[in-house]
């Protein structure tokens, strides 16, 4: 309270007082990489989520911060970083938009706080000075203010304060130093309003800010963008003293391994080796627990609700398909987890530095190679990912291409029909052939995309090569915290897809399967109700068209399942199959019911020849809802996800019936 | 000299930016303005990008970007 009091200058205009009692809005705005994310969570603790700007629908973080007591909490957005207002990449003008109250249905910031980093005070005061120019009520923290202080950087805070024009604070986001500091300069410039543009005003006054290009000739933003700089280069001169101009570089030192010609790639390639074994070795313990319990809790329901039909929903539908999705938890983690971890500690620009030249090969920039590796977990990740390449025609391939990445939901029938057909067997004597085959699985995705791409940027995304401009951020200690909060944001995420998408598609299919009832319902019975069904009906109706393939029509159903998200082919062919029915002694388990199928003629439906068709067509085909759904809102049109799904599905028939009828001839079966 | 051609670890000074695209602005914005102080570090292992020291803090870029920087080394 008394904070408060104290910092309100003497003579308040009473509306802005009435004002201060409202929730104020904050927006964190800086360069990439200068711990803008960790203020955020030093700001708002646990009270943050994962919301959608409105109109742009992109992901943006929303916390609540208890400014002061006697104030509602504030809501702080963190932006995605920005080098400058003239923004090139669609992060960048998003958090433009946001700054300069152009994005559709939110207001201007009461409050910016822009973040400089210490230890690069010169390229990070550019944005601030450009944000300053704006007369938005401004706040400086100046972070990383612990690490230029260790390398000998002395600066006056008061001085740079004074050049400026507005408050500046050092923060150590971490330790939580200079937080009430900075809540006492928000409240304090919120009241004040907006501020008279400084003195040193570089861009010409008011609706410049949007492009700079278009609006000057050559000659003048280069003079005025120079200006900027010298105006920088004094003011810094000013207030800083490097006491130690000599200080060792130790980015530049890990450099001398990480981006070595030798060392560099095999670095990256044992970083991939250790992540993927971690996600396919490491993730079963707690992927069976999960299993194990939601299987417990299917039994324990069935075991204490009347049998009815109210209970199979509950059992086959609602339990089946939410715990075979839930399942997945742990992988997803593992791998946000490592990708978190790469992006925080530095390294990830250096993996994109490596592979840039690779990449350019097919067409594409090294800055898709995070999009592409995050899509390994999962494809929307992935694609929201990709905003950060500046060119829209290499994004828009980088997209086209990202669900060809094997994503964990593939796993899962990988994993099955493994377990089914190819289990136990060896490729020269000592590996095993599951694994073998799991990486052919994931080369053929990577080994089409390089294809696509190469072809998409040659004809209908052609464009000359975009600028790669990309800053090599000093390596960090990743920060617990942060990682922690980067996990439980996607934990949120991803339970909710799971409670509200994936129960809906179960329910669906639970329902499809289950109607119209035949007359006769025993278990004996269940294929005649399983065909009889409007799902049943539905497979048969395009088994014709998938025959070649080797499917029969229970496996069109649950193909026709597995476009909603691939991972409920699993709870599909459980259903189908009536796996873990209402008969415990009856039941048998799923790789069993597989091997026994057999068509009307008494041949065998699943032959190892078939589940490696099928494997080739969940490579290839785009079985996603929520890949069509983010690619729409990413691409803002039906034009692209409906290419994308279009072009992949015939590349999984043709893939698919290659596999299938070129193995025929080659007399596998 | 441009950038592209300047010997791995020597210190150098931009003179100028060319062209007035896309590429020269976000240089620009990033401090490789006229008179800024540029070392090249080494180039990725297939000879591109290459990696440069500017202003303190480390950048990115490839040789075609470079191209359009014109430096003079300082010895």
């Amino acid at each position: 309270m008394s904070a408060v009091t104290e910092i309100l200058p003497s003579k308040v205009d009473p509306s802005r007082l009435r004002d201060s009692q409202r929730a104020l809005t904050i927006a964190v705005a800086g360069n990439p990489n200068t711990g803008k994310t960790s203020l955020f969570n030093a700001l708002t603790g646990l009270r943050q989520k994962v919301a959608n700007y409105p109109g742009v629908t992109v992901e943006s973080k929303v916390g609540q911060w208890s400014l002061a007591p006697a104030l509602p909490p504030a809501r702080v957005i963190d932006l995605p970083g920005l080098y400058s207002l003239d923004a090139t990449s669609l992060d960048e003008q998003i958090a433009r938009d946001v700054l300069l109250g152009r994005a559709s249905k939110l207001a201007e910031p009461d409050v910016v706080i822009v973040t400089v980093d210490a230890t690069n005070l010169i390229r990070n005061l550019y944005l601030a000075t450009q944000l300053i120019e704006t007369g938005l009520p401004m706040v400086v923290a100046l972070t990383m203010f612990d690490l230029a202080e260790r390398s000998g950087l002395r600066i006056n805070v008061q001085k740079l304060s004074d050049a400026l024009d507005v408050p500046v604070v050092p923060v150590i986001a971490k330790r939580r130093h200079g937080i009430d500091d900075l809540g006492r300069a928000v409240v304090s410039a919120a009241t004040a309003g907006l501020r008279q543009k400084p003195a040193w005003c570089f861009s010409i006054p008011a609706e410049n800010k949007l492009s700079v290009r278009s609006d000057l000739n050559s000659e003048s933003w280069q003079e005025l963008l120079t200006a900027r700089y010298r105006w920088i280069e004094n003011v810094v001169k000013e207030s800083a003293e490097d006491q130690d101009a000599q200080h060792p570089n130790t980015s530049e030192r890990i450099d001398a391994f990480v981006t070595h010609k030798f060392v560099g790639p095999l670095i990256l390639f044992l970083v991939m080796l250790v992540i993927f074994q971690t996600i396919f070795s490491w993730a079963n313990l707690p992927m069976n627990l999960i299993d194990h319990v939601f299987s417990a809790l299917g039994n324990g329901l069935r075991a204490h609700f009347p049998a009815g039909i109210l209970t199979d929903l509950l059992v086959d539908g609602i339990i089946a398909g939410v715990g075979g999705v839930l399942i997945f938890l742990p992988q997803i983690l593992l791998l946000f987890f490592f990708i978190t971890l790469l992006e925080d500690s530095g390294y990830m620009a250096r993996a994109a530095f490596l592979i840039d030249r690779l990449m350019r090969a097919v067409g594409l920039h090294g800055k898709a190679f995070v999009p592409l590796l995050s899509s390994f977990a999962c494809a929307v990740p992935g694609i929201m990912a990709t905003r950060t390449i500046e060119s829209p025609k290499d994004r828009v391939a980088t997209i086209m291409i990202a669900p060809f990445m094997s994503c964990s939901a593939r796993l899962p029938v990988y994993t099955l029909m493994i377990a089914a057909f190819f289990s136990g067997q060896k490729v020269l004597g000592f590996i095993s052939l599951g694994a073998v085959m799991i990486l052919g699985m994931y080369l053929l995705g990577i080994g089409v995309a390089i294809i696509v791409a190469w072809i998409l940027k040659h004809t209908i995304l052609n464009a000359p090569s975009p600028p790669f401009v990309m800053e090599l951020p000093p390596y960090r200690l990743p920060s617990f915290g942060n990682v922690a909060h980067t996990l439980l944001a996607r934990v949120g995420v991803f339970l909710k897809r799971a409670g509200t998408v994936i129960m809906a598609i179960s329910i669906l299919l639970w329902v499809l399967v289950t109607f119209p009832r035949s007359s006769v319902n025993t278990i004996n019975d269940h294929m005649t109700q399983v065909e009889n069904s409007y799902a049943g009906q539905a497979g048969r109706l395009i088994e014709p068209v998938i025959a070649p393939l080797g499917f029969d029509w229970k496996i069109g159903i649950a193909l026709i399942s597995s476009f909603a998200a691939r991972e409920t082919v699993i709870s599909t062919l459980s259903i189908v199959y009536n796996v873990g029915g209402d008969s415990g002694a009856q039941s048998t388990s799923l790789v069993a019911a597989l091997r026994n199928a057999r068509r009307a003629n008494g041949s065998r439906v699943w032959t190892p020849l078939v589940a490696l068709s099928l494997m080739v067509f969940f490579v290839l085909a785009c079985q996603c809802m929520s890949t069509v759904a983010i690619v729409r809102r990413e691409t803002n049109s039906w034009r692209w996800p409906l290419f994308m799904v279009s072009y992949m599905l015939v590349l999984a028939y043709v893939a698919s019936l290659i596999t299938y009828q070129g193995g025929h001839l080659l007399g596998f079966s | 000299m441009t950038l592209d051609k300047t010997p791995l670890g020597s210190a150098a000074r931009i003179v100028s930016v060319a062209g007035s695209d896309i590429v020269a602005l976000r240089l620009m914005e990033m401090g490789m303005v006229p008179g800024a102080p540029v070392r090249v570090i080494k180039s990725a292992p297939l000879g591109d990008p290459i990696q440069v020291c500017v202003r303190d803090y480390h950048l990115a870029l490839r040789r075609n970007e470079a191209r359009a920087i014109t430096v003079i080394v300082c010895e």
